[in-house]
């Protein structure tokens, strides 16, 4: 890829902290459940959690690995069913029953997985990607110049050039621009919700700030919530409204960044965030056991 | 001035691909460690840091080759050595070697005692049972580890535990260097603390002489080592002391890792994090010129076609470019107001 | 998918049995233009013919003749004719009446038949032979004569009212141009135990089992890559259903299997259309396993689910985000199927429960015949080692492509 204007914006501040606490609810859950096999060989992976995520809200859902955050994911992502408790989208109970609806609903939640190298379909080129896109968000029966359009824009979006990434396949890209075509497939869909699980933990550092930013940036321009699933509680309190820690498929805790980093209640909360490895503050070894 | 345990001089070694195509993973990597220190190395994945380690060994196995240069341990030569010769005369007593997924090599059906016999057995071959068992015993001791555990089979461990007794068997000679590559990065937050408490433990109570530490997690080699040094496409950018390199990093490359940092911890929001465009070359082309050249935003025309040596700019610190230390620092505190 | 094939060609194993594969083919395509004709034709009275070029001996009588003095054309002869038993006999006369065995060589003919001539004499009575012992050589020492006098053979005609003709008098230095004789044969090898062209035979029957092989092998690779995607896609209930009769079509042997469905089908419509379905229909099992297992890993991959998230129903995520990635495994899977969809026919039809016998040979059915009439006693070795060989050279060249393709879609498994 070429350099290009990313080089004018060297660095990024992250903290876009707003006040969300008036707007309405976007998604919300009521002792969300889920139960893996049975009898004696039962596991709940997610145990009775509770949520309440507003418009244009950043969430961060931290836990380890484990944690049943993953799990959780795919559940509000309607890929998953509940075994129990209830999930509201915009205040109304989500009825994913029927496969009609489940597409009325997919229509306004959509992911970034965490690994791009597989998250295309290796036999399918960019545009097919993109075009499947214009074709969910009803643009099917556009021209063809409209639709070459909608993806030039929905690339230069996220800094990369159409005409360099028409007839190519995704693993012709690096993990970061893997990663910042998918920010573009969402900038097509314009989804009320995105759920975005650990999408910068392959990529390295470097790239990271401008994923982020490409992120925050989406977010802003379309007003959409979204919900970060990381294991990184660094940043997780860097870019997030709010966050949730998650242990053994519990909410522990829940609040403001600066609420629950700063001053954690939860006992699991307060380990976790003494455990990580800091840089101003001192790293105390000696609070563990073993 | 302290015994200098580990001494690397211009190391190159490189990979043949199926295609016959050749990739300098480690070029021209310089670096040493005295007696007591610890040397961390980080970069992005790719950049050769793992594979200084194992050339840094001597350890080459097929696609990996060495090329040129020297790694001296205490005196000895490596560099040169049969991977046969490294395995019986090196591994254990000189150096040894944790890599991510250590803990997963130990053979399940084996008991964690008979692991230490082996590898004092290959050192020294008469060594009574009794005696091996009462010298690992001590050392379990002393690390705080529990004494059972010599008895147990891997399964029965923990992640942690398991990955603690790994180091634990593998340094029963006190070898000169502990070479650790990613040690801690499969375990837990609260695991990876226990066994960076005993890795400093090691190195206080003298059971490894000095200490190698490679991960791309910048606050844990922070708080782990003494010096840090930055790894970029196969050779080293720069190299300082831990606090030096995390606050005052000058190469552009490091600033940018040193600015991804994001801990959680008061202040961490008002981070300006820097993107550096592009990808890092590909190794089978490297660039002409300085390596970080393609994606660096202070870089003059010539740095595309000039390689810079790396040189020492203050005591203790050393880089690679073309700019000075202090035009860089007054372009990036214009840059951040 | 170019660079894949370019790959693929790259792989010596794959190229190996490729070319091995694609002379077999040539030969069951061409053989049949060059011999045209029924392959079951029984062309022979008697069973197992030798391999060789037959000359039709009646057409030789009439063929126009050259004179030829050949110098060894007598021995030659003769040593067509002499019997190993009749040389040892003469040995041990020579040595009877005093000649050092040391002299005699009895692979020699010519100088057997001089010391013969130099030794034998009719009234001798070498001590201790008895009479019949003396007459039986008088008798050899005839027919010697006999034969090497070039005495002439007369052939004669017998017409319709009885009376002989004699139409041609062959001399023993009288000889006919191949070329002339208008009706001969060569058969490389042989005839069979029913008298038929084996070569041809055999070029018929690999085509045949070839195509039983083919049909049986997407027969199962159908069958088993449907159950597979579904039971590995949809999971849960479905799964274990198909897993519950995938399961039991492993326990219960699929030979057993294959000789009951075999033989209640009865001999009447067992065709080799109907041997195929049946061994495909009782071999798709581990085709169903291995898929299911590919579909497991890649169910949850994040492409498909991503593919999910954009609404697409089950059979498009199947078609393009599921089927594409295993294609190369089923590719492979195919190849082995057929390979031993080859040798399951073989398999039965050696026990005689191939396809019916009346209209194509199979590979199995030439042995099975080969076997029947114990041409592996009688050491008739072309009835049947060219139809091994055939069978081993398919399966071989089958599994070196498996092989080659594995190589280059795991390379993981390289060196």
């Amino acid at each position: 890829m070429k350099m290009d204007n990313a080089k004018d914006q060297n660095t990024v501040t992250l903290d876009r902290r707003r006040d969300i606490s008036q707007n309405p609810l976007c998604l919300s859950g009521k002792g969300v459940t889920r139960v893996f096999g049975t009898g004696r060989r039962q596991m709940t992976a997610v145990d009775h959690v509770d949520f309440e995520f507003r418009k244009g809200e950043l969430v961060s859902i931290v836990g380890e690995s484990g944690s049943g955050k993953t799990t959780l994911s795919r559940m509000l992502l309607g890929l998953l069913s509940t075994s129990d408790g209830e999930i509201w989208f915009e205040g109304k109970p989500r009825d994913i029953s029927t496969r009609a609806k489940k597409r009325q609903y997919w229509k306004n939640i959509q992911a970034i997985f965490q690994d791009p190298f597989s998250s295309f379909n290796v036999f399918h080129k960019i545009d097919d990607v993109l075009l499947d896109c214009i074709r969910m968000t009803g643009g099917r029966d556009l021209p063809k110049e409209k639709k070459t359009e909608l993806m030039t824009q929905a690339c230069s979006f996220v800094n990369l050039k159409f005409e360099e990434l028409t007839n190519k396949y995704p693993f012709e890209l690096s993990g970061g621009q893997m990663q910042r075509l998918m920010i573009a497939r969402i900038f097509l869909l314009k989804p009320r919700i995105l759920l975005a699980d650990e999408p910068t933990s392959m990529i390295d550092a470097c790239s990271r700030a401008t994923i982020l930013d490409m992120l925050l940036n989406l977010r802003d321009e379309i007003g959409m919530t979204v919900i970060f699933i990381t294991h990184d509680i660094g940043l997780a309190y860097y870019i997030s409204d709010t966050v949730y820690i998650m242990e053994h498929g519990k909410f522990v805790e829940h609040g403001s960044a600066d609420e629950v980093i700063l001053s954690p209640k939860a006992p699991y909360t307060k380990r976790l965030i003494s455990d990580v490895p800091k840089i101003h503050e001192a790293w105390d070894l000696s609070t563990v056991e073993g | 001035m302290a015994k200098t345990i580990l001494e690397v001089r211009e190391l190159t070694t490189k990979y043949v691909t199926r295609f016959r195509e050749d990739v300098y993973a480690v070029d021209h990597v310089s670096l040493s460690i005295e007696e007591g220190k610890s040397l961390g190395i980080a970069g992005e994945s790719g950049c050769g840091k793992s594979t200084l380690a194992l050339s840094l060994m001597g350890y080459y196995f097929p696609p990996l080759h060495y090329m040129s240069g020297d790694s001296i341990v205490d005196g000895k030569n490596l560099s040169g050595m049969s991977p046969d010769d490294v395995r019986k005369n090196v591994l254990g007593s000189d150096v040894a070697y944790i890599p991510q997924a250590a803990m997963n090599a130990l053979n399940p059906i084996r008991k964690i005692g008979a692991f230490i016999e082996d590898v004092i057995r290959a050192h020294d071959p008469a060594r009574s049972r009794q005696d091996i068992r009462d010298m690992a015993r001590k050392r379990f001791e002393e690390l705080h580890l529990p004494q059972e555990a010599l008895d147990k089979h891997a399964v029965e461990l923990s992640g942690g535990m398991k990955q603690r007794v790994v180091i634990a068997v593998s340094t029963i000679l006190s070898p000169k260097v502990l070479i650790a590559d990613e040690p801690s990065s499969a375990l837990d937050v609260t695991s990876q603390k226990v066994v960076i408490r005993m890795l400093k433990e090691m190195m206080e109570k003298g059971f490894i002489k000095s200490m190698i530490f490679i991960t791309h997690e910048l606050p844990l080699l922070y708080n782990v080592t003494d010096d840090i040094m930055v790894m970029y496409a196969g050779q080293i950018v720069e190299r300082g002391s831990a606090k030096e390199m995390v606050f005052d990093p000058v190469h552009p490359y490091s600033r940018g890792l040193m600015r991804s940092i994001l801990v959680p911890e008061d202040g961490t929001r008002a981070n300006k994090l820097i993107a550096i465009p592009g990808t890092p070359p590909n190794l089978k082309k490297p660039p002409a010129g300085c390596r970080f050249a393609p994606r660096c935003r202070y870089a003059m025309p010539e740095c595309q076609f000039n390689a810079y040596p790396i040189r020492d700019f203050a005591p203790g610190r050393s880089w690679r470019c073309a700019r000075t230390p202090e035009h860089l620092k007054e372009v990036y505190a214009r840059e951040d107001g | 998918m170019k660079n894949t094939i370019r790959q693929i060609f790259h792989s010596s194993k794959f190229v190996a049995g490729f070319v091995i594969f694609v002379a077999i083919l040539l030969f069951i395509l061409l053989y049949p233009l060059f011999q045209p004709g029924n392959p079951l034709e029984m062309i022979g009275v008697g069973t197992f013919a030798e391999p060789g070029t037959y000359v039709s001996l009646y057409d030789s009588v009439t063929a126009p003749s050259e004179t030829l003095n050949l110098p060894d054309a007598a021995s030659n002869r003769l040593a067509s004719v002499l019997k190993e038993e009749d040389r040892a006999k003469m040995a041990e006369y020579l040595v009877a009446v005093g000649v050092p065995s040391e002299e005699i060589d009895v692979a020699d003919t010519e100088a057997l038949l001089a010391l013969w001539e130099k030794h034998y004499d009719e009234t001798a009575r070498p001590a201790g032979m008895t009479k019949a012992t003396r007459n039986y050589y008088k008798r050899l020492n005839q027919s010697l004569n006999s034969m090497g006098s070039g005495s002439e053979l007369s052939v004669v005609e017998q017409g319709e009212g009885g009376e002989a003709s004699t139409i041609a008098t062959i001399g023993s230095s009288d000889y006919v141009n191949v070329r002339k004789v208008p009706n001969r044969k060569t058969l490389l090898l042989g005839t069979d135990n029913f008298g038929r062209d084996v070569l041809k035979e055999l070029a018929s029957a690999a085509g045949t089992s070839v195509v039983i092989g083919l049909i049986a092998g997407t027969v199962a690779t159908l069958i088993g890559l449907l159950l597979g995607l579904l039971s590995g896609y949809l999971g849960g209930f479905v799964d274990d259903i198909i897993m519950f009769f995938t399961n039991i079509f492993t326990v219960i042997p699929s030979f057993v299997l294959l000789i009951l469905i075999s033989y209640s089908i009865g001999q009447d419509q067992r065709g080799a259309g109907v041997v195929a379905l049946v061994i495909g229909l009782t071999s798709w099992t581990w085709t169903t396993r291995s898929v299911r297992s590919q579909v497991i890993s890649l169910r949850n991959r994040d492409h498909v689910n991503l593919s999910r998230l954009s609404g697409h129903g089950l059979f498009r995520i199947l078609m393009t985000d599921i089927l594409p990635y295993i294609a190369s495994y089923v590719v492979m899977a195919f190849i082995l199927q057929v390979s031993s969809g080859i040798l399951a026919e073989a398999q039965l039809s050696l026990l005689g429960l191939g396809p019916k016998t009346t209209e194509v040979p199979t590979l199995g059915l030439m042995m099975n015949w080969a076997m029947l009439y114990s041409a592996h006693l009688n050491g008739s070795w072309w009835a049947y080692f060219p139809v091994i060989l055939m069978i081993t050279l398919i399966s071989f060249s089958l599994n070196l492509m498996n092989t080659g393709l594995d190589q280059v879609f795991n390379p993981t498994l390289r060196d």
